[in-house]
């Protein structure tokens, strides 16, 4: 049934075959066509920016007070480039070889090669549009390792990549919002998604500040609307990243892929109390120096630096002597939770271990660590109030990106005609785990020169036809079928708070759907989310009115998305009975306690199909592997 | 625990006339963040029947811009270098008050409660702050290179995150501060030399336009940068738009 388009020639050809033959739309032609743009992060910012310089017309739209927040702002670390700048034998093949393997061989050959091929030129275009990257003294780009890469091919800004990445792409959109070629709607939030003979056609979208719900036609829709890491509630996402926008075109017809593919990074700050609204992740470089360890005795409740050596767990050098405290992000975060989840943990949930520089302090002195780390101390400084010169830091998994989302074919349309999906939102790239540094790579590679080579193949149906179809029949039913949503919601006026429903959500899905899973757990939780579901439609206390500005109500939208995705993850966990990447099933693991993927039965792409409340069906597209050999990752 | 006892400026709608309402809070946690703070506020209004307080806030790690609450006086509260999400209760004593209150500006419309309208830095940007560059035509990465030094400084005016502080601090409202920033980014980069004179003409103006007032250097804006933009880059604003 899936049809992922892929270009019938060998890999390495595949880009530029497609480029050469797909079909083109005149200049004069392009400014009658209009796109519709959710989300202004690297993904639709660059997409909206890109497709406007072509020509067409588009609308973008965000839920914040200017494209400029979007999450992308947030990421530190850097982006991936096949450039070899470092003559140290980085190639496309190695970037895409990497990418493949540390997606645990679940990832879409094709669309990894082509990711790889245009790394280049989006560092290129990035310089072009003024980013600062990190520089040498002779005036050429710095590159850095990253995640465990044996060649260094990381551009970065500081500990701001992403933010600077973010704002040449946002720069790009407002340029060409002044030529009169975007018009940009913040403060606006997709609700429902048309379609109009099977096609997506435009969108029903609520204005956040009046309440207003507004018709937006186009004739084709581009979702870059993020990941969904706070389905767990605490995560290192924004406040506001959300689900719904995929989701709602996941409940039309789009194939929601992979969802249990979840990345958890496992140097984040420490959840401090029942108040926690996010938590902050730190950079990974910090075990670079720093070592882990818990008490050796349990229930050791002497202050970190009165517990001496021998007393002392160095539990990922203790399991892992060949890495030691560099085990992948994966591993390093299920050692912590196994060894927390024994009673060793420490501080005053129990739940985190010591990252300790002491080691490092009195081998390389205070100014190596401040050159270092300098900025991270400082951050975790000011969220603790702890000085990790002299304390140990205390350390511990969170969510951190999600490497699920709509299925999308090589022109990353998903099942819907018509309905793209960019970035993080889709399932493409990154298989079972994404490497470090490669999320902004794709975001802007899916933006900034994939759509606008792709888009015209559909758009060339539309030449000459309008878009002013708002009076449409479907456009009035999908607006109705919004605002009796929003009255429902309202109405209820129960008794618990949109919050404490979605810190209930998050714990069921950290519990059964977080690092570790099995089949029981996964079974427990799809009941309890049900139940929770059920709950949250009788009782939850919404107040404010719809015809207003009303962050709560916006809040509790999204929070009833977030139940129902939570229960698909639970259903695709239960599902892929393998471990592979980040999905962890404790049933499948070697006799070292490492994951054990069933390439046999699970070599695939898992594409679910809503049909009803609480049903689903698994679509399989097969993953078949031209270049890459499945081999076993070791660490030992 | 502590105690604190807030006063938060509440207005209903853009046109309503605003008040200092008083809430005392017990039980916080000092390892609670000021938002947090809030959020639990909220959390209780909701559950009596009131309205929560609305304010902007996203990332929640000092990286957005979205945050904006003015604190006892100064944009950001007392904390150096740090937005108003960065802020922890362990800063404060138990039994302080603390008053807080949106950006002030006329540039800055109050929305609602601490919420206010920001979009005029949005359209002071589409007035020029940018390189006009279509993509699809760069060179090589490597085939212009740049001082370190000069890419260092470039970056450091790169780091403006758009909060607002630097208005919300200025006796004149004056937007100086995040105009420059701007402008020395791209002033001091080879790829802006092309439309260099016109950006910061362009940028000046539309501040103009929107409401801000004029600089009288005072440098309370640099004063509370949560991303410490330096004084410098309103120097160096000043050599651009009168090299005219
Ligand atoms: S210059 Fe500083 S205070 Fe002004 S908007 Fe930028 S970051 Fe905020
Ligand atoms: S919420 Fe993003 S900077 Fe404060």
């Amino acid at each position: 049934m899936l049809n992922s388009k892929i270009p019938p020639v060998p890999l390495a050809e595949q880009w530029h075959t497609y480029q050469e033959t797909t079909r083109l739309i005149s200049p004069a032609n392009k400014r009658h066509l209009e796109i519709i743009v959710i989300g202004t992060g690297l993904a639709g910012a660059s997409a909206a920016a890109t497709l406007a310089e072509q020509g067409y017309q588009i609308k973008a739209f965000c839920f914040q007070d200017s494209p400029r927040r979007a999450h992308s702002i947030a990421a530190q670390g850097g982006i991936n480039a096949a450039k070899n700048y470092q003559n140290d034998g980085d190639s496309i093949q190695r970037l895409f070889f990497d990418t493949i393997k540390g997606g645990d061989y679940r990832s879409r050959e094709a669309n990894v090669y082509r990711l790889a091929t245009i790394s280049s030129k989006i560092i290129d275009h990035c310089v072009a549009q003024g980013v600062p990257f990190a520089r040498e003294y002779g005036g050429m780009l710095s590159n850095r390792s990253f995640g465990g890469t044996q060649v260094q091919r990381t551009f970065y800004a500081a500990g701001q990549t992403g933010q600077q990445l973010l704002l040449g792409a946002y720069q790009a959109l407002e340029r060409q919002i002044a030529m009169g070629n975007i018009t940009m709607y913040p403060r606006h939030e997709m609700l429902e998604i048309v379609q109009i003979d099977g096609a997506a056609r435009g969108i029903i979208a609520r204005n956040l500040i009046s309440g207003e719900l507004e018709r937006h036609a186009a004739h084709a829709v581009l979702l870059c609307s993020g990941g969904y890491s706070n389905v767990f509630y605490l995560s290192t996402n924004a406040m506001g990243s959300n689900v719904s926008a995929t989701w709602k075109a996941h409940k039309q017809g789009a194939l929601f892929a992979n969802p249990c593919f979840t990345q958890i990074h496992p140097t984040c700050i420490p959840v401090a109390g029942e108040y926690q609204s996010k938590l902050t992740l730190m950079s990974e470089s910090l075990r670079n120096d720093g070592r882990v360890w818990v008490p050796k005795t349990l229930g050791d409740q002497r202050p970190a630096n009165s517990i001496p050596p021998a007393a002392r767990d160095y539990f990922l050098e203790r399991r892992y002597p060949a890495y030691g405290n560099l085990v992948p992000r994966d591993i390093a975060s299920r050692a912590v939770k196994e060894i927390c989840d024994a009673g060793y943990g420490v501080g005053n949930s129990q739940r985190a271990v010591y990252l300790d520089y002491a080691d490092a302090l009195q081998k390389h002195g205070r100014e190596f660590l401040t050159n270092k780390y300098g900025n991270l101390f400082a951050m975790y400084t000011q969220i603790t109030g702890e000085d990790p010169y002299e304390v140990p830091m205390r350390i511990y998994p969170a969510v951190h990106y999600t490497m699920g989302g709509l299925w999308v074919d090589y022109e990353l349309m998903t099942t819907i005609s018509g309905l793209y999906c960019l970035g993080e939102a889709n399932f493409s790239d990154h298989g079972a785990n994404r490497l470090g540094a490669s999320a902004l790579m794709q975001g802007l590679a899916d933006g900034y020169f994939v759509i606008p080579a792709t888009i015209s193949n559909y758009l060339s149906k539309y030449i000459g036809s309008s878009s002013a179809i708002t009076d449409h029949p479907a456009f009035a039913e999908a607006e109705s079928i919004v605002a009796d949503r929003l009255d429902r919601l309202i109405q209820i006026q129960g008794s618990q708070t949109v919050t404490s429903f979605h810190q209930r959500l998050g714990k069921i899905m950290w519990a059964h759907c977080g690092i570790v899973r099995d089949r029981h757990g996964l079974q427990a939780a799809i009941q309890e989310l049900q139940a929770l579901q059920a709950e949250f439609w009788q009782d939850v206390k919404i107040p404010g009115t719809v015809q207003s500005l009303n962050p709560e109500l916006d809040n509790a939208q999204r929070v009833a998305d977030f139940l129902e995705l939570g229960e698909l993850m639970c259903v695709d966990a239960l599902q892929r009975q393998e471990s592979c990447g980040c999905h962890f099933r404790s049933e499948f693991q070697t006799d070292q306690g490492e994951a054990q993927r069933q390439d046999a039965e699970y070599a695939h792409v898992a594409a679910w199909e809503y049909q009803q409340e609480h049903q689903w069906q698994c679509h399989p597209e097969a993953l078949t592997f031209e270049l890459a050999k499945f081999s076993q990752r070791s660490y030992k | 625990m502590i105690q604190l006892t807030l006063k938060i400026w509440r207005q209903s709608t853009a046109q309503a006339a605003g008040k200092f309402v008083t809430y005392p809070l017990t039980d916080l946690s000092p390892d609670m963040s000021f938002l947090e703070m809030i959020d639990h506020l909220n959390q209780r209004l909701i559950l009596a029947g009131e309205e929560p307080v609305a304010f902007d806030h996203d990332c929640r790690e000092g990286i957005c811009g979205s945050c904006a609450m003015y604190i006892n006086g100064r944009p950001h509260g007392a904390d150096q270098g740090s937005t108003t999400c960065q802020l922890y209760l362990r800063s404060y004593k138990n039994g302080d008050t603390i008053t807080i209150e949106p950006w002030r500006s006329n540039a800055f419309p109050v929305i609602k409660d601490l919420m206010v309208d920001r979009s005029a830095f949005d359209r002071i940007i589409q007035a020029g702050g940018y390189i006009s560059v279509n993509t699809g035509n760069a060179v090589d990465g490597n085939s212009l290179p740049i001082a370190k030094a000069q890419s260092d400084e470039a970056f450091a005016s790169a780091m403006c995150i758009g909060c607002g502080a630097c208005v919300a601090a200025c006796k004149n409202s004056s937007a100086m501060l995040f105009v420059a920033a701007k402008v020395s980014h791209l002033a001091l980069l080879p790829q802006g030399q092309p439309e260099r004179k016109q950006r910061a003409v362009k940028m000046v103006m539309q501040m103009d336009k929107e409401g801000f007032g004029s600089c009288s250097n005072t440098g309370s804006c640099a004063a509370v940068c949560p991303k410490e933009i330096s004084l410098q880059t309103i120097s160096q604003l000043n050599r651009e738009y009168w090299h005219q």
